[in-house]
């Protein structure tokens, strides 16, 4: 039986054959005498689409430099203190057990005790000891951290991953096998990443653990189904999906079925073969360190080299140490420190260090002074005053320090750096412009990054290491 | 042959109208139909005859007329659905919920001429309306303890809550909103507060704008500065404070309060006493309004009456019959709701450049829902009663632009996240477990607990992201995307959630021990999944794969259910 979900199909594919979407524009539409109602219909569908899709980036900035991201977003809010900005003068009542710092291979900058990784690596990024926001909502600064725009406004706005898919992806005829914004592995859920953008701008969540035996993608590597039982049970289904036939010409099945063929594109094509971490050799893996972040990782650097223009990897643990800080932070630095350090080597000898940018930080840092009182017993914490980001890559220079902290890493001492500052200097090096229009659902005036919101604080971009 | 034609003729007999049928496609689908039903069928029958009917038995209502009307001027004759067809749609529409096996055939074999009265009389009054219909309006209400409204847990229970009281008592809708209106108190003891509370933008004018926006259908965003801020001055003297408890915030009237200047973004101080000031001391003369209070309408007022909550001159405004505004927008929602697509469309996008498809139907709507007293339920019960819900998906004259705006055809909607979930989850006799790790305290949802009945729109999980359940940030309709993703399917194809819910199975592992002859289970699948029965060719196809040797016994009934859990017809309301 042959069903009208393929024939449908037919003129979609002729212009989809990537992970674009029905590729196909309203004016796409048209210009192939779409005229029908249905035709008419499918066009109106695709409205938020096309309208996203056309969406003129205007005035492009200089050409760019990275052409991928990595984020590392320690969610819950990482001490800066202990970390990247160690403050071993403080005393014990600042420092705890983490009362030492370590040179690195850059005369001059120092790392907390913990990342001696990182600390022969210093050459390739630079450390920003002097971000603020003066925010101390997870929910809020996460935000703000990541759409560059103040919490409290109509509309969430996009992040600046769901931006890279709208703008890098699907709006530049983005043709890759894996959806252009990635998260490794879970979503973190708190606030909506595609903003008004909608749901197609959401990052495709990995799911499954890189770490394990087989790195099992939601939705791509199914357990204990084989290929031929994958093709068969396709077949089946194709043949008993006949609602088509009552319904010829349904615009919305006719979507439904482009989604279909482009999911079956990554299960039982080349796609997949991208998680398989398994084609790594041993002693790579081993450098990353055999543990969920390190593979993430690795399995960041394989999706970049496929193509993919933005990949956020949730790190797998939370750094919200109200209590039991030192604990946490003795189990959870050493891996970070395995993980980016091993990330950064890897990207460096493969020559896509200069391509890519990475960067890392929280949604604020953790209050410099611990505090010893119960229930916390040794916590830190939320600190939105001043905290610390890693760059690297992508025309971000290395071994620099942008900004100071005072003696006890409670206030910016010199050049404040804002997130729209951060952001802006991202977007530049990705040749996004920062004024562009964003397709807003009602047509309001929706910018990437909005320097004269109410309130938005902005210190320049960061040219002293781009 | 005669014989079989008798059943359309005795329906015709009996003086039902035949509006909606030609007579030349019904005499075809009766004689494709009977061969189905003897047996008679290794051929694929055309795949129409299984949803639609032969004779149309649901009385013409006025609705119909005035719907009719217009479809005949377009020479356009909708065809109506099949009972499996509407049994289906009914439960999905009404209740969120698809019907079990058990529940869909006693429907097919009612011989009751009016069955299908009976059966949308009987879902109005289940539990599962409420549940459904609150989450609904909780996504028009923003109820979500977190980012971007942060309600905080206690008060998203309680608003949850208050609304779904509401509509499970079918609480009059004048009622319904004078209560969200003018409501004091704490948010986490008087839900209906929380219609202030759960806004990002608690400035007179965002107020406004949300307010326009629930109850009038309307964008403020569109108007002119001058009509919202002189709606805007109706919420001027709303005040919040703190108390004590973690998060809690008393919304109340304050006569007195300071208002920050004209235009600011910032939200409003909030009072400093400690105690909500009793309406009694709002003797004092009201403070200068920043601009003159004006209804939306254009009516000013010269001053607003002293002692009286600006609010409560604004709800006495809008709620009335009068209003065009208060009855257009909930009778063009509920008609969106039901027929997926507006009389006036989008339906939160009233304005006169946006004219009804159908303004005898709207003002029909409006009547009926003015007479009735405010009566919601009797609008749902006068909308799915009528042929013009009952009518099938198939565009009877594609070629014809504005059927679709005219209700030509019962457009095909996606299961919205919740909704199908459940109805995976119901089909596979499985569960998924909702926690929320933030805000603090954790909020864990008993398992078995459907999706549909979850009072916070921050209780999520990965399924109801990625199939687009809304983030309930601005309350507008669109906010809901029911657009298919690749990545949606990549999950309903090939994800382990959904494998071990097909593997898990309970619901067929009984089935299997107590009728394991193939030909029941088939049946059953096809009753419980698409709740209908399976077509001959089906059978065949199915019986085809089971002798291909890729899979063994229990494999072929996970893949069965598989396949129809991914067709078109499980995923779209039809």
């Amino acid at each position: 039986m042959k069903t009208k979900r393929s024939d449908n199909r037919q003129w979609l594919d002729t212009s989809s054959t990537g992970w674009c979407g029905p590729a196909v524009s309203r004016r796409e539409a048209l210009r192939r005498g779409f005229l029908g109602a249905a035709g008419l219909l499918l066009a109106e569908r695709l409205g938020d689409a096309a309208r996203a899709d056309e969406a003129p980036p205007a005035g492009q900035p200089g050409p760019a430099k990275a052409r991928a991201v990595i984020q590392v977003f320690l969610w819950g809010g990482m001490s800066h203190t202990d970390t990247w900005d160690p403050k071993p003068d403080a005393g014990y009542d600042y420092t705890g057990s983490l009362k030492n710092a370590i040179p690195t291979n850059v005369t001059g900058i120092q790392l907390g005790e913990l990342f001696p990784g990182l600390a022969k690596q210093a050459d390739k990024f630079s450390l920003i000891r002097s971000m603020t926001h003066r925010n101390n909502g997870h929910e809020t600064a996460a935000y703000l951290m990541q759409t560059g725009h103040l919490p409290g406004e109509r509309l969430a706005y996009p992040s600046i991953g769901a931006v890279f898919a709208l703008l890098k992806g699907y709006s530049v005829g983005y043709q890759g096998l894996i959806p252009p914004y990635v998260v490794l592995t879970q979503p973190q859920g708190r606030f909506s990443e595609a903003g008004f953008l909608g749901s197609k701008y959401k990052p495709f969540a990995t799911g499954g653990d890189p770490n394990a035996s087989r790195f099992e993608v939601e939705g791509v590597i199914a357990r204990g189904i084989t290929d031929a039982r994958q093709t068969a049970r396709r077949d089946l289904l194709h043949k008993l999906n006949t609602f088509g036939s009552a319904l010829p010409d349904n615009p919305q099945l006719a979507l439904a079925a482009a989604a279909e063929q482009q999911a079956y594109d990554l299960i039982l094509g080349k796609g997949r073969e991208v998680f398989d971490i398994s084609k790594e050799t041993p002693a790579l893996r081993d450098r990353y360190g055999r543990h969920t972040f390190g593979q993430e990782c690795l399995a960041a650097r394989r999706l970049v080299e496929a193509g993919v223009p933005y990949v956020t990897i949730n790190y797998p643990g939370g750094w919200d140490t109200h209590s039991n800080h030192f604990a946490t932070m003795q189990r959870q630095g050493p891996q970070l420190d395995q993980g980016l350090a091993g990330l950064l080597q890897d990207l460096s000898e493969r020559g896509l260090l200069d391509s890519t940018i990475v960067w890392c930080c929280g949604e604020f840092g953790r209050t410099p002074k611990v505090d010893w009182q119960p229930p916390w017993n040794g916590g830190r914490n939320h600190y939105g005053n001043v905290f610390s980001v890693l760059v690297a890559g992508g025309g971000f220079k290395g071994g620099r320090v942008v900004g100071a902290t005072d003696a006890k890493g409670e206030e910016v001492k010199e050049r404040p750096v804002y997130p729209i500052d951060l952001l802006g200097s991202i977007y530049e090096l990705a040749g996004i412009d920062a004024n562009a229009k964003l397709p807003h659902p009602m047509g309001l005036d929706a910018h990437v990054l909005a320097p004269g919101e109410a309130g938005a604080k902005s210190a320049g971009r960061l040219k002293e290491i781009m | 042959m005669l014989t079989l034609l008798r059943p359309a003729a005795r329906s015709g007999a009996t003086g039902v109208p035949r509006a909606f049928v030609r007579p030349a496609t019904a005499l075809w689908l009766v004689l494709t139909v009977s061969r189905a039903a003897l047996g008679d069928g290794a051929a694929a029958e055309p795949a129409a005859n299984i949803f639609e009917s032969t004779a149309c038995t649901t009385p013409v209502s006025p609705l119909d007329k005035i719907v009719g009307r217009r479809l005949a001027k377009l020479g356009i004759q909708p065809a109506c659905c099949s009972d499996a067809v509407f049994v289906r749609r009914a439960f999905l529409d009404v209740i969120g919920t698809l019907p079990t096996a058990e529940e869909t055939r006693a429907f097919l074999q009612d011989q009751a001429p009016h069955k299908r009265q009976a059966l949308v009389d009987r879902l109005l009054d289940r539990p599962e309306f409420a549940d459904y219909w609150a989450m609904k309006w909780g996504d028009l209400l923003r109820i979500k303890a977190e980012f971007p409204v942060n309600l905080w847990p206690n008060a998203a229970q309680a608003y949850h809550h208050w609304v779904r009281t509401a509509l499970r008592d079918n609480q009059p809708y004048d009622q319904f909103v004078r209560a969200l209106l003018t409501s004091n108190g704490s948010n986490f003891r008087v839900g209906p507060v929380n219609f202030y509370r759960a806004l990002q933008n608690r400035t007179p004018e965002g107020i406004a704008t949300a307010v326009a926006l629930t109850f009038m259908g309307s964008r403020a965003e569109l108007w002119p500065t001058n009509t919202l801020s002189g709606m805007a001055s109706f919420f001027e003297q709303l005040s919040y404070k703190p108390t004590r408890e973690w998060k809690e915030e008393i919304v109340f009237w304050d006569p007195d309060k300071e208002l920050a200047p004209a235009g600011s973004n910032a939200p409003l101080p909030a009072a400093t006493n400690s105690a909500v000031r009793p309406a009694a001391s709002a003797a004092a003369p009201a403070p200068p309004a920043r601009h003159a209070a004006a209804f939306p309408d254009g009516a000013r007022l010269k001053r607003l009456p002293p002692g009286r909550d600006p609010r409560e001159v604004f709800a006495d405004w809008l709620i009335t019959p009068r209003n065009p505004w208060f009855t257009a927008n909930i009778v063009n929602r509920i008609w969106s709701w039901l027929l997926g697509r507006g009389i006036v469309h989008e339906p939160d996008d009233i304005r006169p450049d946006n004219p009804p498809s159908n303004p005898e139907l709207l003002a029909y709507l409006q009547q009926e829902l003015v007479a009735s007293r405010y009566d919601l339920k009797h609008i749902y019960r006068l909308i799915l009663t009528s042929r013009t819900y009952q009518v099938t998906a198939r565009n009877p004259k594609p070629q014809a632009p504005s059927g679709a705006a005219l209700f030509a055809f019962y457009p095909l909607r996606r299961l919205e996240a919740e909704v199908l979930i459940d109805a995976i989850n119901k089909v596979t006799g499985a569960s998924d477990l909702y926690t929320s790790a933030i805000p603090e305290p954790f909020t864990f949802i008993p398992e078995n607990k459907p999706a549909i009945a979850l009072p916070d729109g921050s209780i999520t999980s990965p399924f109801l992201e990625l199939f687009g359940r809304p983030a309930r940030a601005t309350g507008m309709e669109n906010e809901r995307v029911n657009r298919p993703v690749p990545a949606q399917w990549m999950h309903l194809l090939n994800s382990s959630h959904i494998q071990r819910k097909l593997e898990g199975n309970r619901r067929l592992k009984e089935l299997l021990k107590t009728r394991p002859q193939p030909q029941a289970v088939i049946e059953e699948l096809y009753l419980t999944i698409l709740a209908r029965l399976p077509t001959a060719a089906e059978v065949q196809t199915i019986e085809a794969y089971t002798k291909s040797g890729v899979v063994k016994s229990w494999e072929v009934w996970t893949d069965l259910s598989w396949a129809l859990i991914n067709s078109d017809e499980f995923l779209y309301r039809h």
